[in-house]
């Protein structure tokens, strides 16, 4: 059954206490290697939420559809990965094709998205859970926002941290983890505030 | 009969997926037919709209020079676009200047042929050609350098000392794609239906670790090529030449091209860098050029030789070595210009020494 949970209380939770990346650590790869600049950041962020709320709708219909009534849980991890990766490439086409503008903005980081483990750690959230479907759409809309939040925020933070006095073994990926260090407590304090898991 | 749905569910949800996926690549991804026009005219290709524009052009044997193979990882295939084809692609960004995106200049890798395009490219583009070739022979040099002789048969190839030639690396063991990666020409102009190159092995590099472990006499490979813009100059200024590792294939070229030529009353310095004797390869061969061309001095120099080593030539960092020579034995009142062939840090380095001493005339190739 799925729990019983306020939907406000569960898209909050989501994007602060438990931000999937900075309390549950997923989808780090591209969170530090795209957030140099505030631009690239924001169009990540937008992709991998528009992505994850995407992917987890199909992926939740195909668990319960599926998976479930043939007893294939044991195959989840393979059949969201096609279903993650096929929907990136035919995003990608479409967008490339109707919406040059919006394919500048974010359809250049679609491939990259992927193989960005937040969004197969969602799908895997919501089968544990047992969230309904709009529960899941709403967590993973909220985990990409939450996703998104961190990155520009990040971004922004580097941005300030380039005109700070950096001793030189830090400059770069060293700083970086410091500064995520930091961001993860920041969120840590939300986490008493609602609980969802 | 149980086991049987697990693999028929998985390989139905795939061939689902592959469907719509080919359906819509067939028509949101058909871009109908498109005119390339290249250089106003010059060449006008008619094309299936879809594809990138490098591999577009090459599939029409227009090659443009890509050291990555189209991956967006050399800003080697740049070109000028006056048709508007949308804002510079983050991917592009590191690989342009300021002076390089408001002349339009693109990467043709990253480009999308979606509607007819004007472009131009450098004339001698034109010449590179796609050569399916043999190879010959491949020579152990020193312990990690091959000299690799590609015999490409009937088809002949023009180029000019100094230029570059693209090997096309095919998928082999862990390599599931192939590559490209670009290599100096060694072998003379006249030689026309030959193309040599000297490659170093380079630790886990994916071209280099396919020459030297993989590649056997008699294998059939593609080359493309000539590209660069690295040649000597038309003068008769001093040529100051320095080269370190494989960076000696084009001076290779170079100097036997102007020996056949007769151009032997240019003052010629080649410097060579090596650490150890172990990393020196056709010394005779040069010192035998200096007997038929006393203009031509060459300067072999070790940086680090082992202590039980037999070595009276010069000892010591090549660019204090070239310092020495510029300040006492090269003609400073005669003109004088630097050719550079080597590892980017080596090429840095030699630049400061050259201009230091007043030599302002400096050229090489910037791949890597």
């Amino acid at each position: 059954m799925a729990p019983d949970i306020n939907p406000l209380v569960l898209l909050f939770a989501s994007i602060f206490t438990s931000n999937i990346l900075l309390a549950n650590f997923l989808g780090m790869c591209s969170f530090i290697s795209i957030s140099k600049d505030m631009d690239s950041a924001n169009g990540l962020g937008m992709s991998v939420t528009a992505v994850l709320t995407i992917t987890t709708a199909i992926n939740w219909v195909v668990y319960k559809f599926i998976l479930i009534p043939f007893d294939l849980l044991y195959l989840r991890f393979i059949v969201f990965i096609i279903i993650i990766a096929a929907t990136v490439q035919v995003l990608e086409m479409v967008i490339d094709r109707f919406s040059p503008s919006l394919y500048m903005a974010l359809g250049i980081f679609l491939p990259l998205i992927t193989v960005n483990c937040a969004i197969l750690g969602v799908a895997l959230f919501m089968e544990i859970r047992g969230y309904s479907f709009i529960q899941s759409i709403i967590f993973a809309l909220g985990s990409g926002l939450g996703w998104w939040l961190a990155i520009v925020s990040l971004a922004a933070i580097q941005k300030k941290v380039l005109k700070a006095p950096v001793p030189e073994g830090l400059k770069g990926a060293g700083i970086t983890l410091i500064t995520i260090g930091f961001m993860a407590m920041a969120f840590i304090g939300f986490s008493g505030m609602l609980i969802v898991q | 009969m149980e086991f049987l749905i697990a693999p028929i569910i998985v390989a139905l949800l795939a061939s689902v997926l592959a469907l719509i996926i080919s359906v819509l690549d067939k028509h949101v991804n058909n871009y109908g037919d498109v005119e390339i026009n290249i250089n106003r005219d010059k060449k006008v290709l008619n094309v299936k709209g879809g594809d990138k524009l490098l591999k577009t052009l090459s599939s029409e044997g227009v090659f443009i020079p890509s050291a990555c193979g189209g991956k967006g990882g050399c800003g080697a295939c740049k070109c000028k676009i006056s048709t508007d084809v949308g804002p510079i692609l983050p991917t592009e960004k590191p690989y342009l200047s300021a002076e390089e995106i408001n002349e339009n200049v693109r990467l043709a890798c990253q480009i999308k042929v979606k509607k007819n395009l004007d472009i131009s490219i450098p004339e001698e583009l034109f010449d590179a050609k796609e050569f399916s070739g043999v190879v010959e022979e491949i020579n152990d040099l020193t312990y990690d350098i091959k000299e690799v002789i590609v015999s490409i048969g009937d088809e002949s190839i023009d180029f000019v000392s100094g230029r570059y030639i693209q090997l096309v690396v095919p998928p082999y063991g862990k390599i599931k794609e192939s590559t490209q990666r670009a290599y100096s020409i060694s072998s003379k102009p006249s030689e026309k239906n030959k193309i040599a190159m000297l490659i170093r092995l380079i630790p886990d590099g994916i071209a280099t670790t396919w020459v030297h472990n993989y590649m056997k006499v008699g294998e059939k490979l593609k080359l493309i090529g000539p590209f660069g813009k690295f040649e000597k100059s038309d003068s008769n200024s001093t040529m100051v030449c320095i080269a370190g590792g494989s960076g000696m294939a084009p001076f290779k070229s170079m100097f036997h091209d102007m020996l056949e030529k007769g151009e032997i009353d240019r003052e010629v310095w080649y410097f060579f860098g090596a650490r150890t004797t172990k990393d020196l390869f056709l010394l005779k061969e040069f010192q035998e050029m200096e007997k038929e061309w006393p203009n031509f001095h060459f300067i072999p120099a070790l940086s680090s030789p082992l202590p039980d080593e037999e070595w009276d030539g010069e000892k010591g960092l090549i660019t204090d070595i070239l310092d020495k020579y510029l300040k006492t034995e090269i003609d400073p009142s005669k003109h004088r210009e630097g050719f550079l062939c080597g590892s980017p840090g080596m090429i840095g380095a030699c630049n400061n020494i050259l201009n230091h001493n007043g030599i302002q005339d400096i050229f090489y190739d910037n791949f890597a």
